[in-house]
């Protein structure tokens, strides 16, 4: 009985103050939603990054020449790698499961009467290997095919898309530079990497048939970069070294010079990365957080600014009758509902704010669950505690002096 | 506790004051508002109490009323110590036994008058129906059918107060306090107000207390107090030779 008399009190008291009930609901959904949104696109971002290194291949070196601090920062002249260099890697250094040379030239690419520019790669089949490739549809080329140079080719997702859109290209032959070129399979997609690239424009074929009619003149021999897998039980760091130190010794460096490659290793670079996206997420936690905060202060303002109002309202109360708790019930339940409709309404926000943001910015939807808690229990109480506070207040006073507060 | 079988002993009045101070402040600020007030007032009287500003009115009928608490002396409600009562207590006191009307209304904004009546009701946990129907026949008692659903804002200060007086008299209280219900009125109004008074006075035995500072007001009253200085300076009659 007692709760439902406080319960229409109290919604009677919404209704009579409408304004500063939205204001409070409001401060409390801007709260809510900022800070589940924010935190769910950065775990998402985190998570399609972490996905993204590791369709990389998990333990993968990465060999090349020249010194490149960081990434845009030129690389000075260096000799580029040779064939053979891939032989002697399987075969100096312990732990290495598979080596890839690869060679890669910008090339348009048609198909009938489509064209695509895009870069056309010449490798061995080891790099279905080190690439953790997998194939949507026929095969990738053999050893053989390789060592004898033939005009075979895979497709990515995205060179398969423009030249066939949803045909078959499986033995049909598409030019470039010159040549015709036998397509033997297509990929399946990886999507974009990690630094935004997409890893699915991307024509493969033999490094032999590369070298001898893709490659510039100059340039017949070279192969641009190694990638190397690393077999699960070995330390990635530990090849690293062996590896760098077989290229000084295979370069005829001096001790006193310094490398003029670099060794890259994909644990490293998924590290980095994610530990960078974490900070992110943490940033914009600590935005949605002052966002809070705000909000927070804006339901102060609005309780203090009415204060003397509600006062002299519950001095009244008191004055006809009303026991002490019957008026902090009636409160309570008010500053309760306010605030926990406030904050569903900012949970649902913030579910479409995500749900869209993520896909527009091609994220996954990463919900926690404990965040969207926080964010509720949090500004809820913030809520609670500033409509209930001064309401118990003024409950406590004598209603003459509730009455005559000013 | 309070039983209103008190009533039927004659012997006990419906209040009574025993020497009752009332101080503000502490200190060098300290102000003695009151300086030992005795009078007792049975029930069915119609008391008016007069007297210049800063005597001590206000301040005895907000202790009469409950909503202060003396600094000394005894309050005696239908025989019971009042001083004696915790907050809740006195809450009760105030729900079950006494309507009081303040002098500035007091009326909750923005909420109509049938609700500002019906709110006494509310907290003695009254069914909706009847509570409506008790509402409406206090509003018609004051002349206000018609505008229940109108708010304090869209009412006349005289409208205004007779909502105070149904609010007050909705729980039909043993007590009615009122605080200058006339103030803020002109004339024509303050008689209607008195008029209403002694209606329910007279016809529904409801013990009235009122403070004003007109003596054309305080003609309407069965008996006269009149304060100075925070003490009892006359206490007379109606049928007494008027002074
Ligand atoms: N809360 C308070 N704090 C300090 N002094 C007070 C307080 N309330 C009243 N007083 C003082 O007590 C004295 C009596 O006040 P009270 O309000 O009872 O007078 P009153 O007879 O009702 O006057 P009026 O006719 O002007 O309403 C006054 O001098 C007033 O200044
Ligand atoms: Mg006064």
């Amino acid at each position: 009985m007692m709760f439902w008399n406080a319960l229409l009190l109290a919604i009677r008291e919404i209704r009579r103050n409408l304004m500063r009930a939205s204001l409070t609901v409001l401060g409390i959904v801007i709260g809510v939603a900022a800070v589940i949104t924010m935190v769910t696109l950065g775990n998402g971002a985190t998570e399609m990054i972490t996905a993204q290194v590791s369709s990389l291949g998990s333990n993968l070196v990465i060999v090349r020449p020249g010194q490149r601090m960081t990434p845009g920062q030129p690389a000075g002249w260096a000799p580029a790698f040779k064939e053979d260099d891939v032989g002697a890697i399987l075969e100096g250094v312990n732990g290495v499961r598979a080596v890839a040379p690869v060679a890669s030239r910008g090339s348009t690419v048609s198909y009938m009467t489509e064209s695509v520019f895009t870069p056309v790669t010449g490798t061995s089949p080891a790099y279905q290997e080190v690439g953790n490739w997998k194939l949507a549809e026929g095969r990738f080329f053999y050893d053989s095919e390789q060592r004898a140079g033939r005009a075979v080719c895979v497709l990515g997702q995205t060179v398969k898309k423009s030249l066939f859109s949803n045909t078959s290209p499986l033995g049909e032959k598409i030019r470039f530079r010159g040549i015709s070129c036998e397509v033997v399979g297509v990929l399946l997609s990886k999507g974009q990497s990690a630094m935004g690239q997409d890893q699915d424009d991307i024509i493969l074929l033999p490094l032999k048939a590369y070298q001898r009619r893709v490659a510039g003149r100059r340039s017949r021999q070279d192969v641009g970069t190694l990638m190397i897998s690393v077999r699960d039980d070995v330390r990635t760091d530990k090849v690293v070294k062996d590896v760098t130190a077989l290229m000084r010794e295979r370069r005829s460096l001096a001790p006193n010079e310094s490398d003029n490659f670099s060794v890259f290793d994909t644990k490293q670079i998924a590290e980095t990365l994610s530990s960078t996206t974490r900070i992110l997420t943490a940033l914009l936690g600590a935005v949605a957080a002052v966002s809070l905060l705000v909000g927070g202060i804006g339901i102060m303002n609005i309780m203090l600014v009415s204060v003397t109002e509600r006062t002299r309202e519950i001095g009244t109360r008191l004055a006809i009758g009303a026991l002490e708790n019957e008026v902090l019930l009636q409160f309570l339940v008010e500053a309760v509902a306010l605030s926990s409709f406030g904050g569903l309404l900012g949970i649902l926000l913030a579910l479409l704010a995500s749900a869209g943001l993520a896909a527009a910015m091609g994220l996954p939807l990463v919900l926690d669950l404990q965040i969207v808690l926080l964010a509720f229990c949090v500004s809820a109480s913030i809520g609670v505690l500033f409509g209930f506070v001064p309401a118990r207040r003024a409950a406590r006073l004598d209603p003459i002096e509730a009455l005559r507060h000013e | 506790m309070l039983k209103r079988a008190g009533m039927t002993e004659a012997a006990t009045a419906l209040i009574e004051l025993r020497e009752v101070t009332k101080t503000y402040g502490s200190g060098v600020a300290a102000f003695q508002a009151l300086k030992g007030v005795s009078f007792a007032i049975q029930a069915g009287e119609f008391v008016a109490v007069m007297g210049p500003s800063g005597s001590g009115k206000s301040t005895v009928m907000n202790i009469l009323g409950c909503l202060d608490v003396p600094t000394a002396g005894e309050y005696l409600f239908l025989g019971e110590h009042v001083e004696t009562l915790n907050r809740d207590q006195r809450a009760l006191l105030r729900r079950h036994y006494l309507g009081f009307v303040f002098q500035g209304f007091n009326l909750l904004a923005r909420t109509t008058a049938l609700e500002n009546v019906e709110l006494p009701l509310l907290y003695r946990g009254m069914a909706v129906a009847e509570r409506h129907a008790k509402a409406r026949a206090a509003l018609d008692l004051v002349g206000l059918i018609g505008w229940e659903h109108h708010t304090p804002a869209e009412l006349s200060g005289g409208q205004q107060q007779r909502v105070a007086i149904a609010r007050a008299i909705v729980t039909n209280p043993t007590l009615l306090l009122a605080d200058e219900p006339t103030g803020n009125l002109d004339t024509e109004r303050s008689e209607e107000i008195m008029a209403l008074l002694t209606g329910l006075n007279r016809e529904h035995g409801i013990t009235v207390l009122m403070v004003t500072h007109e003596a054309q007001m305080a003609r309407h009253a069965s008996r006269t107090v009149h304060f100075v200085d925070g003490l009892v300076h006359s206490d007379t009659r109606a049928d007494e030779v008027p002074a």
